[in-house]
């Protein structure tokens, strides 16, 4: 091993221990029983209980109902503070950031206070509040970003050859920033599908999502089952990544904060 | 002329940018099927009209017609304009063929239309079969006609093109201007063309604008413009130039580098100052019975076609000379400038001339600064008009020494000596005659000597 890439050791060292090793781990549980036997049993448990499927479903449906929402209102958002004739600084970009500087479960549980003060019943309307209330900035910035950085003189092109206005963002301007879109589609739906904390508090655990039964499962210390659901999770979130499509990599690098 | 024959005119056109003026008063008219170029250093304001003309930048003062009709208040997508853009903006997420179909399919062209005449503007640009390529597999030339078929297959009445070939290589560059001009030929459009290659200009166009900050120096054939340049700034920014001090003796006789020449100029009156712009390729190595001056050559480099040499005259002036002869340096050389070949010019300014305002017996306050001069003859607070000659303003390394301080943004060699054009940062110009060396952009401070001040009562105020 040369020099220099022995520095990598502590991060290669770490990465073993809180990335490999629990991955591994998953694995090794889904397929073994309470006594440690190899078995499936785990996996077709899930696909032959109703309560699970539906929960499965329950969740997916949140998600793309919360991603629809925060593309709704983080567009618009992205696209104002992007336009420099609408907005002249950079403070507006970090006041729509800065509330991801406050831990999110803090900011859930003054979320579900208000609601509770206001007399609002705790349900599906307040769960999607909640996580759009969440994971907002995590679509504007992608968003933000492509728009920001976008040559001028394609709309002005655009323009130049006869577009309207609403015609030069239909038919550039929003094709052109679909980067944005998909690295922020990557960054709320994976995150809103696995979220617990978010529909215990903001539902008093009336609606229960993927996330939620994981967790139940593995604090009631059944392990292997909890496992098995983590894992299909995880294969699902593989395959939604790869059919983002590969070319988005650089808006995705360009959305991280 | 025929009114008709104008597609576009332009009437006092101003536009300042935060304050600074970018256009000012600019008079022009372009004609039907001409090929017209904007031509001047970065930053002399041919960009801002070209966008002036497409839309996306609106006149502060004046107006803009086309075919006799008001442009302004029509935004950029209902002008029968199309324009090429200096870095293309094909767009990425479409490929060859909608990039070209793009303006047609906005005005609901029949398909039959569309596939017909994205075919033929292929076919002139030279691009047939490439219609389902991406564009950003393109090299930039292949980008560059593909630009130009999507401008043109919307027939505009005018075709903008700012700086297109500027991102391309020299040899490139050189074969899109010949087909630029075959293609303008062919289609008969108006071009109105921005650039700032003089050599690309004198190839190109019909007429030639040549602006400098925010003027119109000169408007001619290429001709017209390389041959009879009207001010130092045209002779220097259009092709090599001897451009030297002289002085008019009287109609048809001038005299510079210490002679005194035969020439065709009339009309500058009697022991005038003028300026004399002769080009390289036009001094000539002759006999010595021939001759009007010697000279002794000082360097002599090959430049391809010809040979480019400097020497030093008998009256010590330095002078560019191009011959297809070499001459090695070091050698006495007998020269001589045929009438034909001098081009005289009024000067433009015999002396710095800026409004002062006096502070008391031995100070007045102009450029920003306070000159120490005897001002015994007026009253502090008298508007005046100061006066001091170009070679009479020193220019110091430290900007901190002088009373004013400015920016070189022009720099003129004169064959003895270098003129400059500092700016101060209020704008005001300062011309100095100096044989330091100084480069573009240097910050220098400005001083002057009391005795060189020369002061004179302002006419007209209160």
């Amino acid at each position: 091993m040369s020099k220099r890439s022995s520095w990598a050791l502590p991060y290669f060292i770490f990465l073993v221990l809180f990335v490999v090793m629990p991955l591994v781990l998953i694995v090794v549980y889904s397929f073994q029983d309470a006594s440690g036997h190899f078995t499936f049993s785990n996996i077709t448990k899930f696909f032959t209980d109703k309560d699970s499927l539906s929960t499965f479903a329950l969740s997916i449906e949140v998600a793309i109902e919360n991603t629809a929402l925060c593309i709704l209102i983080g567009y618009p958002a992205a696209y104002i503070l992007a336009d420099k004739s609408l907005n002249r600084s950079a403070v507006t970009v970090v006041l729509f950031i800065m509330p991801m500087w406050v831990n999110a479960l803090m900011r859930t549980l003054a979320t579900a206070e208000l609601f509770n003060m206001a007399g609002i019943t705790l349900g599906k309307g307040t769960l999607l509040f909640g996580m759009c209330y969440d994971y907002l900035p995590f679509m504007i910035y992608p968003i933000y970003n492509v728009l920001n950085k976008m040559d001028k003189s394609y709309a002005e092109a655009a323009e130049d050859l006869g577009a309207k206005p609403f015609e030069v963002f239909t038919k550039v301007t929003f094709p052109l920033s679909m980067p944005g879109v998909a690295s922020g589609i990557l960054m709320v739906f994976m995150p809103t599908v696995s979220t617990f904390a978010i529909s215990e508090f903001l539902t008093n655990n009336k609606i229960k999502l993927f996330g939620t039964i994981i967790q139940e499962n593995i604090n009631n210390s059944m392990w292997n089952y909890g496992a098995a659901l983590s894992l299909i999770m995880l294969i699902i979130i593989a395959i939604t990544t790869v059919l983002q499509g590969k070319d988005n990599s650089e808006a995705a690098a360009g959305g991280a904060i | 002329m025929n009114e008709t024959d104008k597609i576009i005119e332009v009437r006092h056109l101003s536009k300042s940018f935060s304050g600074k003026k970018v256009l000012e008063d600019i008079n022009l008219y372009i004609r039907r099927g001409e090929f017209l170029t904007l031509l001047g250093p970065s930053g002399c304001g041919k960009t801002t009209m070209l966008r002036m003309i497409a839309g996306f930048l609106q006149p502060d003062e004046g107006s803009i017609l086309l075919e006799g009709k008001e442009l302004a208040g029509t935004p950029p997508h209902l002008r029968p304009l199309n324009t090429v853009f200096q870095r293309y903006a094909l767009f990425p997420h479409l490929d060859v063929y909608d990039n070209i179909a793009f303006g047609l399919k906005l005005k609901k062209t029949p398909q039959e239309e569309i596939d017909k005449r994205v075919r033929r503007v292929l076919k002139l640009v030279s691009m047939s079969d490439y219609e389902d390529r991406d564009v950003e597999t393109l090299s930039g030339g292949q980008q560059q006609r593909i630009a130009i078929a999507r401008a043109i297959v919307n027939q505009p009445k005018v075709l903008l093109l700012d700086e297109p070939l500027a991102a391309l290589d020299l040899k490139m560059r050189k074969d899109m201007q010949i087909e630029l001009k075959e293609m303008h030929k062919k289609l008969g459009i108006t071009f109105i063309y921005v650039t700032h290659d003089q050599e690309e200009a004198l190839t190109l166009s019909d007429t030639i604008v040549v602006m400098n900050e925010g003027r119109i120096q000169q408007i001619g054939t290429p001709t017209d413009i390389y041959n009879e340049p009207v001010n130092s700034f045209v002779a220097d920014f259009i092709g090599e130039s001897n451009i030297l001090n002289g002085t008019m003796i009287r109609d048809r006789k001038v005299s510079f580098i210490g002679h005194d020449f035969d020439c065709v100029d009339e009309g500058f009156g009697e022991d005038n100052p003028v300026d004399v712009v002769v080009r390289p390729e036009d001094i000539y190595f002759v006999d010595k019975e021939k001759a009007q001056f010697s000279a002794k050559v000082k360097s002599c480099v090959f430049k391809g076609v010809h040979y480019e040499m400097f020497v030093d005259t008998d009256t010590g002036n330095e002078l560019m000379i191009q011959d297809y002869d070499a001459f090695q340096p070091g050698t006495e050389v007998w020269l001589r400038i045929e009438p034909d070949d001098i081009q005289v010019m009024r000067k433009e300014r015999t002396q710095n001339t800026f409004d002062g305002e006096v502070i008391d017996n031995e100070t007045v306050r102009f450029l920003g600064g306070d000159f120490k001069c005897d001002a015994s003859a007026y009253s502090s607070g008298d508007k005046v008009k100061v006066e001091v000659p170009f070679d009479k303003v020193d220019l110091l390394d430290n900007e901190e020494e002088g009373e004013s301080y400015g920016n070189v943004i022009f720099i003129l060699y004169k064959g003895d000596h270098y003129h400059l054009t500092i700016a101060t940062p209020e704008g005001e110009k300062v011309w100095v005659d100096t044989n330091d060396i100084w480069d573009k952009n240097d910050q220098v401070g400005i001083h002057i000597l009391p005795e060189d001040i020369h002061l004179r009562k302002a006419e007209g105020n209160e």
